[in-house]
């Protein structure tokens, strides 16, 4: 069966994520869910943009006395890079070169990491130095689900690739573990695609105004 | 989906000519990258000088992430490559429908 074939770096396909049969498949669903994931992000953001600020009471906070540039730069530049990374693994897998793969996945979980990390930091900020917090208001409740699922799916995108790093740590690359590489680094993406949206619709757009 | 042929398996000049095409491709994604930084440094820095107005830089920082987002659509997601079709019609009707959402819920929405 050609996905379990073994590959050397001269045999091995150009595009070895769409070469079977289960590749292409894959690849057209994945697509699908993606247009799919877009449309349940916009019905986020269009929650988020309709109750923005509106709070019960004039004590509560409004989104330009909670965000901060500095951190929101620090999570916006981590994310980016981690994109960044995943690419490079791309490239690695494409050059069939499994350890170089694997090592710019661990840099690009360790930068996923790291941005969850500081994205609970901040949930935590907001709910114990403003009282903001996903029942206090409905602008609460708009910018604790955008956000959250967003990051959300920032931590089922680092259990994926890590399931993935894993389970194939001895098998190596072949053409049935290459597309699942492949789709987690579009998924990865498609996170970075969200957080584009993100740090300018909620944060920037917050601070202006 | 067209049905370009994939398989190459012909060990030797092919095999060159791939690895060089894929660095060559790796160094685009970098710049691509650096790129996006850029953007994104230009948009923190739009809204942390005070001297603009909120009608200039809302739009001016959406334009710059709808540029970015298609950086990353086009070059890091591979949508400019061949085969790309069926993906480009599932993220066009995706995005079709996020813009009329988002419209809807920021137009006819008032409380």
């Amino acid at each position: 069966m050609q996905a379990e074939e073994k590959w050397t770096a001269e045999t091995w396909p150009a595009s070895p994520e769409r070469q079977t049969l289960e590749g292409k498949n894959k690849f057209i669903g994945f697509w699908l869910f993606l247009g799919g994931e877009t449309v349940l992000f916009a019905t986020l953001f269009a929650t988020y943009l309709a109750l923005k600020d509106k709070v019960p009471s004039p004590e509560h906070a409004l989104a330009k006395d909670i965000f901060e540039l500095p951190l929101v730069f620090a999570t916006t530049m981590i994310l980016l890079t981690s994109s960044l990374t995943s690419v490079y693994a791309m490239y690695h897998m494409k050059n069939f070169q499994f350890r170089k793969m694997m090592l710019w996945l661990g840099v690009t979980v360790a930068l996923g990491a790291s941005f969850l990390v500081l994205e609970i930091y901040e949930f935590n900020h907001y709910v114990h130095e403003f009282h903001h917090t996903f029942t206090s208001s409905a602008f609460g409740s708009a910018f604790f689900t955008l956000t959250g699922f967003h990051g959300a799916h920032v931590a089922f995108g680092l259990i994926w690739i890590v399931t993935l790093m894993v389970r194939n740590a001895k098998r190596g690359l072949n053409l049935y573990n290459a597309p699942k590489f492949y789709l987690s680094s579009l998924y990865w993406h498609f996170i970075d695609v969200v957080w584009v949206f993100i740090f300018t619709v909620v944060y920037l757009m917050g601070m202006v105004g | 989906m067209t049905n370009e042929k994939m398989n190459s398996v012909n060990p030797g000049n092919d095999f060159n000519y791939r690895r060089k095409k894929n660095a060559e491709e790796m160094k685009h994604q970098v710049i691509t990258f650096a790129l996006m930084i850029f953007l994104t440094l230009i948009a923190f820095t739009a809204v942390a000088y005070d001297g603009f107005s909120s009608w200039f830089t809302i739009p001016f920082i959406l334009l710059l992430a709808v540029i970015q987002v298609a950086y990353q659509l086009y070059y890091f997601m591979h949508m400019s490559h061949k085969g790309h079709e069926m993906p480009a019609i599932f993220m066009y009707s995706g995005i079709l429908v996020a813009f009329l959402t988002v419209l809807t819920f920021v137009t006819i929405i008032w409380w």
